[in-house]
């Protein structure tokens, strides 16, 4: 099990690598117009009221320049964050093997990432869609962050309960059947859930809208090779390692 | 076993792993997803364990493009 989770990291951090290469080249130009916008506007703002803004000033003397964010601190935060999701990964993948449909090591590998992209990303991005830097009313962080941590538990007790409904179905009306009865009541419940969480409409006037786009593709498309990377990478390292359950109990 | 798998099903159902092995492995992992997620995602405002802001702003870019609310 020690080796499962190993491998389960370390995938995650090859995949990080990966998404790292994707959000330099597709995510960083985006996030530059966003931070572009919002520093003309706060000249603009500054200019107006020339009445000194003592909180925008406060506000430039950051602790970590932009090129820390968009190199080494964006390196960190994304290795960091794939090896935590390959190590939950590798332990649903350890709980589901042999427990859930009769899947090969590569095939489940794969499929536990792809469910674990739709709970920990795709399902709260569809009611809280990724933001780009000054897409936000900083006033609302705290709200925002309570909406978005309940619309994360909501999506991952979801999309379990889905998988749980699924294996129960596939033994009366078989894989196919039981597979999109789940997948509909999922999106049911979920709709209902993202109905009830509260809207945040906070766009400031003149951000550009090709910038929201372009960032919001960028974030979809970098927690995709993410998952993906790690999917695919663990399980050629899992069906390279043989059989772990097997070899771990005769330990 | 191994040279013959062209579909992603395989002839046997996978042995399963005890949840008594997985127990332990399964709390350190979910503990260290939670602490990282909670330093890239949360660290910030009233939710601020620690006073420096140091880490909020490091891992900044990280968070938006996780999707994580931010400014
Ligand atoms: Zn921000």
């Amino acid at each position: 099990m020690r080796a499962l989770l190993l491998r389960g990291m370390l995938s995650g951090v090859c995949a990080g690598v990966l998404a790292l290469a994707f959000a330099v080249v597709v995510g960083e130009p985006a996030i530059n117009r966003a931070i572009a916008f919002e520093e003309a506007s706060a000249a603009e703002h500054e200019h107006a009221t020339p009445a000194a803004d003592t909180h925008d000033a406060s506000a430039e003397a950051k602790p970590v320049s932009r090129g820390m964010q968009r190199g080494v601190g964006l390196a960190a935060g994304l290795l960091a964050l794939g090896a935590v999701f390959g190590g939950i990964v590798a332990i649903v993948f350890a709980v589901t093997r042999g427990r859930l449909g009769a899947l090969s090591d590569r095939g489940s590998a794969l499929l536990v990432a792809l469910l674990a992209f739709c709970a920990l990303y795709l399902l709260p991005f569809l009611k809280y869609p990724a933001n780009p830097p000054a897409a936000s009313d900083p006033g609302t962080i705290e709200a925002r962050t309570a909406a978005y941590a309940g619309a994360l538990a909501l999506s991952v007790a979801i999309t379990a309960s889905a998988v749980v409904l699924q294996h129960w179905l596939a033994r009366q009306r078989g894989a196919w059947d039981a597979t999109l009865l789940a997948t509909v009541a999922g999106v049911i419940a979920f709709a209902l859930v993202a109905l009830a969480l509260p809207m945040y409409s906070e766009l400031p006037e003149g951000f550009p809208g090709e910038t929201l786009w372009r960032f919001r593709l960028a974030s979809l498309g970098t927690q995709l090779v993410l998952w993906l990377g790690i999917g695919l990478v663990f399980g050629l390292l899992t069906e390279r390692a043989g059989s772990p359950a097997r070899k771990e109990q005769s330990q | 076993m191994a040279y013959a798998a062209p579909l992603p099903i395989s002839a046997e159902r996978p042995l399963s792993i005890p949840v008594r092995e997985i127990a332990p492995w399964a709390l350190f992992a979910f503990t260290l997803a939670a602490v990282v997620v909670y330093f890239v995602g949360f660290e910030q405002g009233t939710l601020a364990i620690f006073s420096s802001d140091y880490m909020h702003e490091f891992v900044h870019d990280a968070r938006h493009l996780a999707g994580l609310p931010c400014h």
